[in-house]
């Protein structure tokens, strides 16, 4: 009987919100607007945080890296050695890898030597990236520039497919030969060196041993990693809120606005429910009803534009912004998820705000004496 | 503080809440010093239209806080990783000494509001507003409660540095830390079950009771808030280990994940349904001899009764189904 009387009302708030459909047209599409906004950076930025902690879910737990100056060296081989009679270190490994720009596409490539099953001389695994901008498959030959400048070639063995696409998107694997050979890097020396270490709480403590032994080296943990992505995607949005707010303002504005400013029509409307035995409590329901089908239609078409948009469109609109590293990667598509924590936030953002903007002036309303707005 | 947008959802809502409730209260001292209900003034036809507003506020602020409850523990989970050592809600709401207090008057408004929406149901239905003292009482009870939560969040969400050490799971729950927590667990999970079993036991024949005779609606309402609070105990002391399979994992916040298909939310919110009729029931009792409610209130003690009865005994099916059919089992431990 409750449900029935609920569905009665609803029924009616849903006839009469249609029967003025330019102005409650024009709130629902500034409404869905800036979920559309916020939900589009929300899901982006998370979508972001998610890739980086696959990324680094396998990575080694501690990088050692050699610098000069303050600036980033190759690191000799040698010193693994020592590095690994750390107690706590289980193995070390010495990490080739480096960039390569195409100056044919304009695009930054990622060449690295694998640690387990490396392409034999002469032969790469490729990103499915690279593979589609040069149109190149297995078994193809390809060519790129080395440090000198003069061309090699490479027989592709296989393209590459992973769960993350931002990471082999634009990689390309070889064999350490050929990577030294293409980089000029020296025979003794690595990129990197990589540390496996089992007990957490021993990463401290090696950090700190192995730059009293090298002092010119910087050991970076991977939950050092991990958190400093997520905290500067987590600002980087937060940011975007901030700055958003300003619309989410002017949007608060917007619908206080519509909320009080009953026309004629409207009050004589809700004058004559109430002089046909409508109560308060009644009218109030009614706008509970009118506030739920708006939000929720708005809430729900911005969040699914959102979604589009972000994982079907790659976030075209503020990628540049949001990612803001170089975005030299032919294409990625992000993956797909949604989670409560995103779908609470968005409604706290603005669900929440636009009720409580429309309590007051839905209650002017609901208490409008009926001879008043009838005389 | 981190910029996160999660905690700014947060933030801004609580401060939009505090700010309604605020202005909820500034009526609601007028009423309490004005309210006349044999006056025909403006004044008195003034507030009697305020009351709707009042209760349209606090109805919508219980709605919010629910939502809210749960974003605060999703948002501290996501975000414990920025500090080392914590794994998990627990770490994160360890940083500081602000971060349970956060939580507990979460707790304690969500439990209030509702009280007071069933305070203002029995209003409504008597013709004389026979509990319009009683209700503002309340609400001017609650508000210190709301702001203070507001002011505490912020407090909490600013004093988060991002690296400071703080023990995760583990070591919290572990049985050589001190505090509140790992004393709950130096319990055995033995004597936990049987004090859970025996309280929903007692509830249930409280509520029966009550629901058949009438009588006795302050014990079972003291039952169903030490239901209540037992259940939590419990969660960490035996309950969680059977969904975590696990003997060592005691973390409260952890069966919210999708690890464990959500099953925290209908838990949670079957122990707060429960709780908050239970309880209910109890804030009505002053009121039965009140002449317009006579017939009102005992009918609604009923219903209250059944719905937290109803809520309990779920919980208790939900937690036995899992205690007696997962391939976990925690004997003697």
């Amino acid at each position: 009987m409750v449900i029935e009387r609920h569905l009665h009302i609803l029924d009616f708030t849903l006839s009469s919100l249609l029967r003025r459909k330019g102005k409650n047209g024009a709130l629902l599409l500034v409404y869905t607007l800036i979920v559309f906004i916020l939900a589009s950076v929300l899901f982006f930025t998370h979508a972001l945080k998610r890739e980086a902690a696959l990324v680094l879910k396998d990575a080694p737990e501690i990088v050692v890296q050699h610098t000069l100056t303050g600036r980033y060296q190759p690191i000799p081989v040698a010193w693994g050695d020592r590095i690994g009679k750390i107690n706590g270190v289980i193995s070390v490994r010495p990490r080739l890898w480096g960039y390569h720009y195409d100056t044919l596409l304009m695009a930054n490539y990622t060449l690295m030597v694998p640690a387990e099953n490396p392409p034999g001389p002469g032969s790469i695994d490729l990103g499915s990236g690279i593979s589609r901008t040069h149109g190149a498959n297995s078994g193809d030959m390809i060519a790129f520039a080395g440090h000198d400048g003069v061309p090699r070639m490479f027989t592709i063995r296989k393209i590459l497919d992973s769960e993350s696409q931002l990471l082999t998107s634009d990689l390309i694997l070889l064999s350490e030969k050929d990577y030294r050979d293409f980089s000029g890097i020296a025979a003794d020396q690595a990129t990197d060196l990589t540390l496996r270490v089992r007990n957490p709480r021993e990463y401290a403590t090696i950090a700190e041993k192995i730059t009293r032994m090298y002092p010119d080296t910087r050991p970076i943990m991977r939950s050092e990693i991990l958190r400093t992505y997520d905290a500067v995607f987590g600002w980087r949005s937060g940011l975007m809120i901030v700055i958003l707010s300003a619309a989410a303002l002017a949007f608060i504005i917007f619908a206080w606005d519509k909320a009080t400013g009953l026309s004629a029509e409207e009050r004589k409307e809700i004058g004559i429910l109430k002089a046909i035995g409508w109560e308060t409590s009644d009218i109030l329901m009614m706008k509970f009803w009118e506030g739920t089908a708006i939000s929720l239609t708005a809430f729900l078409l911005g969040v699914i534009l959102a979604h589009v948009h972000v994982f079907s469109t790659s976030s075209a609109l503020f990628a540049p912004v949001l990612k803001g590293w170089s975005t030299l990667y032919p294409s990625f598509r992000l993956t797909p998820f949604i989670d409560f924590g995103q779908v609470a936030t968005l409604f706290f953002l603005t669900v929440v705000p636009y009720t409580i903007t429309t309590i007051v002036p839905s209650w002017r309303a609901a208490t409008i004496e009926p001879d008043a707005v009838m005389r | 503080m981190i910029l996160d947008p999660s905690i700014l959802a947060l933030l801004v809502s609580s401060v939009l809440i505090s700010l309604m409730t605020l202005y909820a209260c500034g009526y609601g001292v007028q009423i309490l010093r004005r309210w006349d209900i044999a006056s025909g003034s403006e004044l008195q036809l003034a507030l009697e239209r305020r009351t709707y507003l009042i209760s349209t506020i606090v109805s919508y602020f219980l709605a919010f806080q629910l939502v809210s409850l749960f974003l605060l523990i999703q948002t501290v989970d996501s975000i414990c990783h920025l500090f080392v050592g914590a794994m998990c809600a627990v770490g994160t709401l360890t940083v500081n000494s602000f971060g349970y207090p956060t939580l507990l008057l979460k707790v304690a408004t969500f439990i209030l509001a509702g009280l007071w929406l069933i305070l203002n149901y029995a209003d409504n239905k008597g013709y004389d507003y026979p509990l319009i003292r009683a209700k503002y009482l309340l609400l001017l009870i609650m508000a210190p409660f709301i702001v203070a939560e507001t002011v505490v969040q912020w407090i909490y969400f600013l004093g988060l540095r991002p690296d400071i050490i703080t023990s995760c799971c583990g070591s919290l729950f572990s049985q050589g830390s001190r505090g509140i927590a790992s004393e709950i667990l130096a319990a055995p999970s033995v004597p936990m079950e049987i004090t859970f079993y025996a309280c929903m036991l007692i509830t249930v024949a409280a509520g029966t009771r009550l629901f058949l005779r009438g009588k006795g609606g302050y014990l079972f309402a003291g039952m169903s808030g030490i239901s209540f609070a037992v259940s939590i105990v419990s969660i960490i002391s035996f309950i969680s280990l059977y969904f975590y399979e696990m003997p060592s994992h005691h973390c409260p916040f952890c069966i919210l994940q999708k690890e464990y298909g959500y099953v925290g939310y209908p838990l949670y919110g079957l122990m707060f349904l429960g709780a908050v009729t239970g309880l209910g029931v109890a804030t009505l009792q002053p009121f039965v001899k009140k002449e317009s409610l006579e017939k009102i209130i005992p009918a609604m003690q009923r219903k209250l009764a059944t719905v937290s009865v109803f809520s309990f005994l779920t919980f208790t099916a939900i937690v036995t189904w899992q205690i007696l059919f997962s391939s976990f089992k925690l004997e003697g431990y």
